[in-house]
This record gives C-alpha cells, sequence and structure tokens, in this order.
C-alpha cells in the first residue's frame, strides 16, 4: 500500500503543479507591474519580463519550470527578492512545529477525551463530553483563533495574540526551528517564550481534530469493547483500565487513525490562516502576501511544498496502518 | 415501526436558528435600526447599550466610524446567506454531475476524476480559495465560485460511490438494457437514494460557505463595496480588538451561531434519515 | 472431610425486569460441589442455564441478571461477598476459563507470545525474560510444534486446532485451582476434539486441578469425568459419579438426554430425540417453582 501511493505521488504532483501554473497565469493583473516603481521604461519592464520569462508562451513556461525544478531549481520571488527555495525552507519549519504541536494537542485531547467518554460510560461525563463534541467539531479552527483572540488576548490578558516570541528576546535559530532548537539549547526561557505564543495557534487548530478524533475513537472503542477477547480479558484478572488500555485501544485505532490523518493535511491547510492571524512567520503567512502581489513564483514554490507535505503525511498514515493492524502486513 | 420521519431535536434547533438569519437577510432593511452606512463620528465605539457609557439607540455599540453594528451585524447576513445557499448550490451540483459520470462510466473517466478528486484534495483549501479569488477577482460572484470550486469534491464522492452501487446492480440485472435507457434509469434509481445524503451535505456546506466568505473577507478578498460582511466585521473588529472588543466578538458570535445552526441541522437530518436509508 | 474446591448451593440467579417484560428466574436452585482434583461435567442442552452458572462463578453474567439468593463457596471462602476487585486476585489465576470459540477469545492485535505473557507477568510477577520462558514451555506442554515460532505469530495465522491449545496454555498458565471449561471442544474439528481432550485429560492429571467441564455432549467427556450434574431449566436434574449416572440413569429427562447423544464406543447406535412429553414436564416444574419462589421472595 505505501509504495502504491507513492508512485500516486508523481503524478498527483504534477497535475498540482499544471493546476496552479495554469490558473495564475489566467490571472488578470500583471506581477510585473505590481513590482516596478515609479520610474520604470517600457525597456525596463521587458528585460523583467525577460528575465522572468513572462514573454513566452504559458506551455514554454511550463516545461522551462520543470526542467529547473528538476535540477532544485525554483526561480526567485519577484516580491521579495530571494531564491524561492531559500525562503520556503526559511518559512518551513515553523509551519512544521505548529502543524506537529496541534497535532500532538489533537491527540492528547481526543484520546483522552475517548477514553474518558468509555471508562465513564452513562455518567454525566460521557454526555459532558459528546455535548463539547458536537460543539467543537462544528467551530472551524479560524473562528476558534479569533475567539482566542478577544477573550484570552485582549478581555483576560493571558495569552500573547502576536508574533513567536517576547520582543524581548533574541534568539535565531540556525536550522529554523524555533521549539525545537531552543530546547536542546538549553535556552529556556526562550522556549517557554515561543510556546507560549504558539499555545493558542496550535489549540485553534487542534480542537476541530481533537473533536474529530474524540468521536471515532469512542465509537470504535466501544465496538471493540463488545467483543468476546474483551470479557475473557476481564475473565483472566484484568482491571477495567488494563483492559481499556492493553487490550482494547490497539485494536480500535484503525479508524481514528485514518480520519486523523486525513484531517491532519487539513489542519496543516489551516495553519495558513491562523499564522496570519497571529502573525507567525510561517509558510501561510508568506502565501498570502505572494498571492496578493502576484508572486507567480513563490506561490509556485509554496504550494508545491505543500502538496509534497499532504503525500508524506498519508504515507505515513500507511505505514501506521500496517503496524498497528497484524492483518495487513503479511 | 413508525412510518413516520421523526426528526431529531437537533433538526428543530437548527432550522429555526437558520430560520432567524435568514429572516435578517431577507428583512434587513425592515429590521435594521439604522443604516448600517451611516456614519456618526459623535457616536464613535461606543460599547453595547448595557455597559458604561453606551446609548440606547446602539443597542451593540458603534464601531469607530459610528456606525451602528447590529444593523451591519443583520445587513451581514445577506452576504452570507447569497453565499451560502448559491455556493452550496453550485458545489453540489459540479460535485453531483461529475460523480455520476465517474461512477456511471467507471474506467478511464472513473480514474480521471478520481485522480482529480485527489489532486484538489492537495491543496489547503484556504490557499486555494485565495488563489482562485486573486485570479478571479474580488466580489459575491467571485466567493460563490471559490466555494463551488474548492469543496465539489465533497459531494462527487458520494455521488460517485454511490452511482457505483447502482451501476453494478444493472449490469446484473439488465444486461439487455443499453445505452440511453439504462443512463436514464441510473439517474433514476441514484438520485432518490442519495437526496437525503446530498441534502445533508448542502446544510453542512452551507456552514462552510460563511466560513469561507468570512475567511476571504478577512484576507481583505471579498466583497469590495462598503456593504457590511460578517468577515469584514471580523477584520475591522480584529484591528481595534483592544479599543473596541465587542466589534470582534459580536460577528464572530454571528458566524459561530450560523454554523452551528448548519452543523445541527445537517447532523440532525443525517440521524434522522438514517432510517430512512437503510431500506 | 477435605473443603471442596468450589461449593455451590442453592444459587439462584435472576433476570431483572424490563419494560417489556416481568422479571425471570434464569437458575433455579443450583446446587454443586467439586472436590479439589475432581473433574465434573455439567450437562445439559443449550438454553438449560449451563454456562450461566459458570459465567456467574467468573462475574461475567450477562447485564441484567443479578444473584437473588445462594452462595458461592470458592476454597472455603465466600465468593459471591468479595468485591470484583477481590476477586480479580483469583480470576485468570486459581480460576481459568478455556472458552468456547478459540477466533474469538484471543485478542487479535497481539501476539501469541504477548498474550500467554501477559497473564504471567500479571498474576505471578514476572519479568519479560522469565515470562517468555515459561510461555515457551506451556506451549510445548499443550503439545505446540514450534512454541518459538508461534509465540511471534498472530491469532489469524493459526489453525482452529491451534489456537484452542493456547487458551489451554493460558488457562494452566498460573496453575488453577479449578478451571471452567465451557464446551472447549464444540468449535472444532472432530479429529481435533479428540486430541485436545485428551491433553486436556493429561494436563489435569499433572496439574491436579478441579474441573468444571460445561457441555451438551457426555459421550464425549464420559473418560474425562469423575461426576456428573446434569441440568435443565436452571436446575439439577441429576447427580451423581460419571458410573452410577451412565449406568443407572434415574430419571426420564437423563436417559433421554443419552439416547440422543452420538456414543463413540456404539456408533451404530440409532439416535432418538428427546421426548418432548419429558421436558414438557420439566418446564412444568420449573413454572410452578417460580410461581412459589415469587410469591414468597415477590
Amino acid at each position: 500500500m505505501p509504495l502504491k501511493r507513492l508512485l500516486w505521488a508523481v503524478p498527483t504532483l504534477f497535475g498540482v503543479l499544471v493546476v496552479v501554473f495554469v490558473l495564475l497565469r489566467l490571472a488578470p493583473g500583471d506581477p510585473i507591474a505590481m513590482m516596478i516603481g515609479p520610474g520604470a521604461t517600457p525597456d525596463d519592464i521587458r528585460a523583467l519580463r525577460t528575465l522572468y520569462g513572462f514573454d513566452r508562451s504559458v506551455p514554454e513556461q511550463f516545461v522551462i519550470y520543470l526542467g529547473q525544478a528538476a535540477t532544485g531549481q525554483f526561480g526567485q520571488s519577484i516580491t521579495l527578492k530571494r531564491d524561492v527555495l531559500e525562503l520556503v525552507l526559511a518559512q518551513l519549519p515553523l509551519t512544521l512545529e505548529l502543524s506537529l504541536l496541534a497535532l500532538g494537542l489533537a491527540i492528547l485531547i481526543g484520546g483522552g477525551a475517548a477514553l474518558a467518554a468509555v471508562a465513564w460510560r452513562g455518567t454525566a461525563v460521557e454526555r459532558v463530553i459528546d455535548l463539547f463534541t458536537g460543539f467543537v467539531t462544528a467551530i472551524p479552527d479560524f473562528l476558534w483563533g479569533l475567539a482566542g483572540v478577544l477573550f484570552l488576548g485582549v478581555l483576560l490578558p493571558v495569552l500573547p495574540v502576536f508574533g513567536l516570541l517576547d520582543p524581548t528576546l533574541r534568539f535565531e535559530p540556525v536550522s529554523g526551528f524555533m521549539l525545537g532548537e531552543s530546547l536542546l539549547r538549553g535556552r529556556l526561557d526562550v522556549f517557554g517564550s515561543a510556546l507560549h505564543h504558539l499555545l493558542w495557534p496550535a489549540l485553534s487548530l487542534s480542537l476541530p481534530l481533537a473533536a474529530m478524533i474524540s468521536r471515532v475513537l469512542k465509537a470504535s472503542l466501544l465496538e471493540v469493547l463488545a467483543q468476546d477477547y474483551i470479557l475473557i480479558a476481564r475473565v483472566k484478572g484484568f482491571s477495567p483500565w488494563q483492559v481499556l488500555w492493553r487490550e482494547a485501544l490497539r485494536n480500535a485505532l484503525g479508524p481514528a487513525l485514518t480520519l486523523a490523518g486525513v484531517q491532519f493535511t487539513f489542519l496543516i491547510g489551516g495553519t495558513v490562516l491562523i499564522e496570519r492571524l497571529f502573525g507567525l512567520p510561517g509558510l501561510g503567512n508568506m502565501a498570502i502576501d505572494a498571492v496578493i502581489n502576484r508572486d507567480l513564483p513563490l506561490i509556485q514554490g509554496i504550494v508545491l511544498t505543500f502538496a509534497l507535505l499532504f503525500i508524506l503525511v498519508n504515507l505515513a498514515v500507511d505505514v501506521l496502518h500496517t503496524r498497528i493492524n497484524p492483518k495487513l502486513r503479511r | 415501526m413508525t412510518n413516520r420521519l421523526h426528526f431529531q431535536k437537533r433538526v428543530w434547533a437548527g432550522a429555526a436558528l437558520l430560520a432567524v438569519v435568514i429572516m435578517c437577510a431577507l428583512l434587513a432593511p425592515w429590521i435594521a435600526p439604522h443604516d448600517p452606512l451611516e456614519q456618526d463620528l459623535m457616536a464613535a465605539s461606543l460599547p453595547p447599550a448595557w455597559s458604561a457609557g453606551g446609548e440606547a439607540a446602539y443597542l451593540f455599540g458603534t464601531d469607530t466610524l459610528g456606525r451602528d453594528i447590529l444593523s451591519r451585524l443583520i445587513y451581514g447576513a445577506r452576504p452570507a446567506m447569497i453565499v451560502a445557499f448559491a455556493g452550496a448550490t453550485l458545489a453540489a451540483l459540479i460535485g453531483t454531475v461529475l460523480g455520476l459520470w465517474a461512477g456511471f462510466h467507471g474506467g478511464a473517466v472513473d480514474a480521471v476524476v478520481s485522480r482529480l478528486v485527489d489532486v484538489w484534495m492537495s491543496f489547503p483549501a484556504v490557499l486555494l480559495s485565495i488563489v482562485l479569488v486573486a485570479v478571479i477577482g474580488t466580489g459575491l460572484g467571485s466567493v460563490v465560485l471559490a466555494i463551488a470550486v474548492i469543496d465539489w469534491t465533497r459531494f462527487c464522492r458520494v455521488v460517485r460511490a454511490e452511482t457505483q452501487v447502482q451501476a453494478s446492480l444493472d449490469y446484473v440485472t439488465s444486461a439487455r438494457t443499453i445505452g440511453q435507457s439504462r443512463g436514464a434509469t441510473l439517474w433514476r434509481e441514484v438520485l432518490p437514494n442519495v437526496a437525503p445524503l446530498l441534502l445533508t451535505l448542502f446544510t453542512l456546506e452551507m456552514g462552510i460557505a460563511v466560513v469561507i466568505e468570512a475567511i476571504l473577507s478577512f484576507v481583505g478578498l471579498s466583497v469590495s463595496s462598503d456593504m457590511p460582511t460578517w468577515g469584514g466585521l471580523v477584520q475591522e473588529g480584529r484591528l481595534y480588538v483592544n479599543q473596541t472588543p465587542w466589534l470582534l466578538g459580536l460577528p464572530i458570535a454571528a458566524i459561530a451561531a450560523t454554523v452551528l445552526a448548519c452543523n445541527a441541522l445537517g447532523d440532525g437530518l443525517r440521524a434522522s434519515l438514517d432510517p430512512l436509508l437503510e431500506r | 472431610m477435605t473443603i471442596p474446591c468450589i461449593d455451590i448451593q442453592g444459587l439462584h440467579l435472576g433476570l431483572r425486569a424490563t419494560r417489556q417484560r416481568p422479571a425471570r428466574l434464569l437458575l433455579r436452585g443450583i446446587d454443586l460441589r467439586i472436590a479439589p482434583g475432581e473433574v465434573h461435567a455439567l450437562v445439559g442442552e443449550s438454553g438449560a442455564g449451563k454456562s450461566m452458572v459458570g459465567r456467574t462463578v467468573l462475574g461475567i453474567a450477562p447485564a441484567g441478571t443479578e444473584v437473588l439468593a445462594g452462595s458461592v463457596r470458592f476454597q472455603g471462602d465466600d465468593w459471591l461477598a468479595k468485591t470484583e476487585a477481590q476477586r480479580r486476585v483469583h480470576l485468570g489465576r486459581d480460576i481459568a476459563l478455556i472458552p468456547q470459540d478459540p477466533l474469538t477469545a484471543l485478542n487479535p492485535g497481539h501476539t501469541i507470545g504477548a498474550q500467554v505473557s501477559g497473564v504471567l507477568r500479571l498474576h505471578l510477577g514476572h519479568d519479560a525474560a522469565q515470562a517468555r520462558a515459561r510461555t515457551l514451555k506451556l506451549l510445548d506442554a499443550v503439545q505446540i510444534r514450534s512454541p518459538s515460532l508461534v509465540v511471534g505469530q498472530y491469532p489469524h495465522e493459526l489453525s482452529g486446532g491451534m489456537r484452542q491449545r493456547v487458551l489451554i496454555a493460558m488457562a494452566f498458565a498460573c496453575k488453577p485451582k479449578l478451571i471452567i471449561a465451557d464446551e472447549p471442544t464444540t468449535a472444532l474439528d472432530v479429529t481435533v476434539q479428540r486430541e485436545v481432550l485428551r491433553l486436556l485429560r493429561d494436563l489435569q492429571r499433572d496439574e491436579g486441578a478441579a474441573v468444571l467441564f460445561i457441555t451438551h455432549n457426555l459421550g464425549l467427556v464420559a473418560r474425562l469425568c469423575n461426576a456428573v450434574s446434569v441440568i435443565h431449566s436452571g436446575r439439577i436434574v441429576e447427580q451423581g459419579s460419571v458410573r452410577d449416572i451412565i449406568e443407572r440413569p434415574r430419571t426420564a429427562y437423563t436417559r433421554a438426554l443419552f439416547a440422543a447423544t452420538p456414543r463413540y464406543d456404539r456408533p451404530a447406535d440409532a439416535l432418538r430425540p428427546i421426548d418432548d412429553g419429558v421436558t414438557d414436564a420439566l418446564w412444568s416444574d420449573a413454572s410452578a417453582y417460580d410461581d412459589a419462589w415469587w410469591a414468597a421472595h415477590g
């Protein structure tokens, strides 16, 4: 199965590239016009156009782009005047850290809620969790982010609402991974500040996913718990918690894992807006500006990166599936 | 066993709330206390009427230009509902047609459509919508188109799956019926099976559409006129959140309430129609 | 007089009333005593209540049931008076179950080794290495040919007979005093049945465990058992040593039960279905019992 997905990855990426390429060039609005200064002459404009290859036909441009991409050349950003690959690699770490933090929170919260709802089935605890789950699923991450800004950032200021670090702190991570590197280098003040700033953005992203995980995991846990071998486990002397954790959980993970995988790609997509809302220097934030300014090379690079990320996530999910379900292995 | 459809409580609650929003949209000129565009700089940044400094005339307060928030909220329901109904309808149309086509023909057509769906879903929805609106230009029509273009895959998958089931049955039972007549029968058989689910997806899609519109407004890519949209209100509110927090809170509440209503309606319909689907 | 391994007296199990139907009795005063090391067959048709007896002792009677009267003493201690946590100490260690369906009784997501070791580590406090060593020995004892291979396999990779052997191994793992075998060979092929039963007999002799053998087919276990209780409509209809029951059955029902059971030693005998008159009489007796019971305990 993972191999099959790998094979499909190439045409999918290709398709993505084609769509983006064509769409952007159909757009009204001249990228060149947007970047030139007031004193530009027609010669200047023509020179720029040739530099960026806009003087050729769309198919020609595509072929050239593909050729260059194969050698790792993704062009130069029109607005930021830097190499696209360099820009993407600079902003990618934050998006990754944010996404992974959100995923971790979603698993903890969602998994915990499902386990609690099952362990206290039939009581008020289960009813409350079910209610919350239904409520939380409906509200998209964007709204959670905004609500957080309002309630936690302004009304009772417990969370910072803009930026990645406390302005008094200075720290330049070599790898670009603020959380990871600050922790590894022992700068706990920086780590704490970054975590503080990333907490609500990550939580906003995680809540809808957590609610979905909770719902699906609870349903499959209940299904597993109705099986014979669970009854037998009780007769073997295992306590209810041991039965839940040891015997039931692993077999119940399947559907939740599939869901988490699919939804994680949506979560990554959600970082675009959350980064914008909280002023975080990630890929998505850069993407919005790139689109508004018609920075074609940069847009292409970013979209390609997102597509690649999605494929990797799906691959990881496939591999995990074979680990938890022995019947898929041989 | 009862023959009547027992609608869950959620359906009624969701429908009621949605009805309120629709009423606001339809009857805005008559129920809004003020002109949403009228500025009164003397009454700028007033808090809601029940807190200190508020005025009874402006129930939910005013923004930095002295415009009544309540009126702007009510008028904001218009683009929200237009986008919700039109966007969801268009998405449903595109998705259903493509799904039927793919499920019916199978083979190469199906493979192409499935690949298309996969590629489509490889885009972060937000980015795709922004790219689209940047391409097509701003305006309500563009937003509607953007929603349809982003979310048609949701409908396509469902319809395709159902059509495949029906098509395989048809192969077995009516090998003699070929060409056009089989197509028509397929249409007649698939649609009733799929209709309840489509209805559910439609209501859910409405909620999504409202959020997408809000997102696009927030990024500055929605309707360019002065007419207030909830997303636009959110953007203004975000800018001035420290001075006038209610400016942010109220549109969020409006969006959230609408989304919750759509979800309750959709979920409730799905749950109520389940026994019907398992015929 | 040695203390019986398990002593069930006057056990009444009831099904609670629901909106659709009134309360019902499932077990109507079961008296059953098993001495240490004794193999005791509990024979009856489906619905007679034999599984209920086993399940009540193990604490897994179905939801909605409750013990209305009677006592169960395990090793002299009042078993029913214990809390669930107290009973858990003994379950799997001193009282073990060999379940009926080997396919559904094993966790599909865990290796065989993990499942057997799990019980050992829970009750005997073995560490990983000790548990693994003992697991291999147990698998060998139940005549599994390559224990080191099986230990790493998953249930779906084994045959039905092998799975049942694994379950037997798990039951004997902690050297229990009592084993409840709930129709352990019903789900197996006939050829495998004989082998498994022989294995069970050998193990029981070696370990000296008492066995409550629940079955609908007495002929199958005649050679294994020391004593027999015949159960119908939730009551013990006849009880005695295996020889007495087989050679001198006292009740019409017991006689009818034998006539309906295929005999491996006399395969040519014609099978005769149990006469309705016999079972009807038993059910009406049960009905009368119920009326008296509810009148007294309403």
